[in-house]
């Protein structure tokens, strides 16, 4: 088949896809999204004839456009914009999860430092503010005090961008040192681990430690909902555990559309990059099978075949 | 991306040396200079051209 790589820059996680498909003799484009322009018909990107695109974009707004665009163009793409756009914002996040039921942390958003001073004050201390977008555990603060909280509503209101004027203020979650992520393909697991820290930040990012971990019938559950919360795809499912290590009881705090799979792939026995690809031909063999539909529909028969795997 | 499993050789964009890239090498892709530490990235495999990579912005992540 031909798939298509969204990207800006060629990470740990891009190689390891890259590699497997090129194993498994599927034909890439690689599309620098930089180097691109997408018009309203069209787009400088040679798109037309690929089964798939993977959206691999290192930037969030980027990545957030050119699904959008691809999309528009009936260019099959993963992760759909639609749940790119949940997932890219944290209030839009918490949201989708609230109303789907899914245990998440209790969270609020203040327009105005003296608003959020308010939602502080009720969450009481700790109590966590994230920016809307962002990512790594970036700009987040774990806010112990009044003190603390006015500095940093103030320099955020001073110095940030727009978003940082929505002030996304959540309970603090008092997890066993620990968090748990699941990378899944539509809701069905590929593989989870821990991520350990005496930091309150557990992130890989931040250098948490990884382990594997079995994920049990209720995390299986959550993680089937939430990914079809946010409209499914290949997805970070981040979870942490309440009630201590162990306690079988978890909170979704996030789902990541773009996710990073390298330290999973390393932490588990488990050949990531390989299972991802099996559901990615899943994935454009059903989009040539709805395409085929269509083209049936419309009288083209010839058609119905331009959508079968297609090799280097 | 290389088939050559030897090294690829390309010039350190700050420095001018000669630096050595993994085989498979992918344009995009992000090199830690062995030199300088910096941050270098992929433009080209042929000939092999490398360039400072973009600093991190705000909006990257997953």
């Amino acid at each position: 088949m031909q798939i298509g790589i969204l990207y800006s820059r060629i990470r740990k996680d891009e190689k390891l896809l890259l590699s497997e498909l090129r194993d498994r003799d599927h034909e890439i484009a690689k599309i620098d999204v930089r180097k691109e322009r997408f018009g309203l018909e069209e787009t400088t990107a040679d798109v037309e004839d690929l089964d798939l695109v993977v959206d691999r974009c290192l930037s969030t707004s980027r990545s957030l456009y050119a699904t959008q665009f691809l999309d528009s163009y009936g260019v099959p793409v993963v992760n759909s914009p639609e749940t790119g756009d949940v997932c890219a914002d944290k209030a839009k996040n918490s949201l989708a999860l609230a109303e789907a039921d899914i245990p998440t942390p209790a969270t609020e958003v203040a327009f105005t430092k003296e608003s959020a001073m308010e939602a502080i004050e009720s969450f009481g201390y700790p109590c966590v503010l994230k920016p809307v977008v962002g990512s790594w555990g970036r700009l987040m603060a774990k806010i112990d005090s009044r003190n603390a909280a006015e500095a940093i509503l103030e320099h955020k209101e001073t110095l940030g961008h727009y978003e940082h004027k929505v002030f996304y203020i959540q309970e603090f979650v008092d997890k066993p040192g620990r968090d748990i992520r699941v990378l899944a393909v539509d809701g069905e697991p590929v593989a989870a681990m821990t991520r350990s820290s005496d930091h309150w930040l557990t992130n890989a990012a931040k250098g948490g430690e990884t382990a594997t971990f079995d994920l049990d019938d209720r995390a299986l559950d959550l993680v089937e909902r939430a990914s079809e919360a946010v409209g499914g795809g290949l997805l970070g499912v981040d979870l942490m555990e309440v009630g201590g290590e162990g306690s079988g009881e978890y909170t979704v705090h996030e789902v990541n559309h773009t996710v990073e799979f390298k330290a999973l792939d390393a932490a588990s026995d488990v050949d990531v990059p390989a299972t991802v690809v099996d559901w990615l031909e899943a994935k454009a063999a059903a989009a040539a099978d709805g395409g085929a539909a269509d083209d049936d529909g419309a009288g083209d028969d010839g058609a119905a075949d331009d959508g079968e795997e297609v090799t280097a | 991306m290389t088939n050559d499993t030897d090294p690829v050789l390309a010039e350190d964009p700050i420095t001018g040396e000669e630096i050595e890239l993994p085989a498979d090498v992918e344009v995009g892709e992000i090199i830690d200079s062995p030199v300088t530490g910096t941050e270098l990235e992929v433009i080209s495999l042929d000939p092999v051209v490398l360039e400072e990579a973009p600093e991190l912005e705000e909006d990257w992540g997953e």
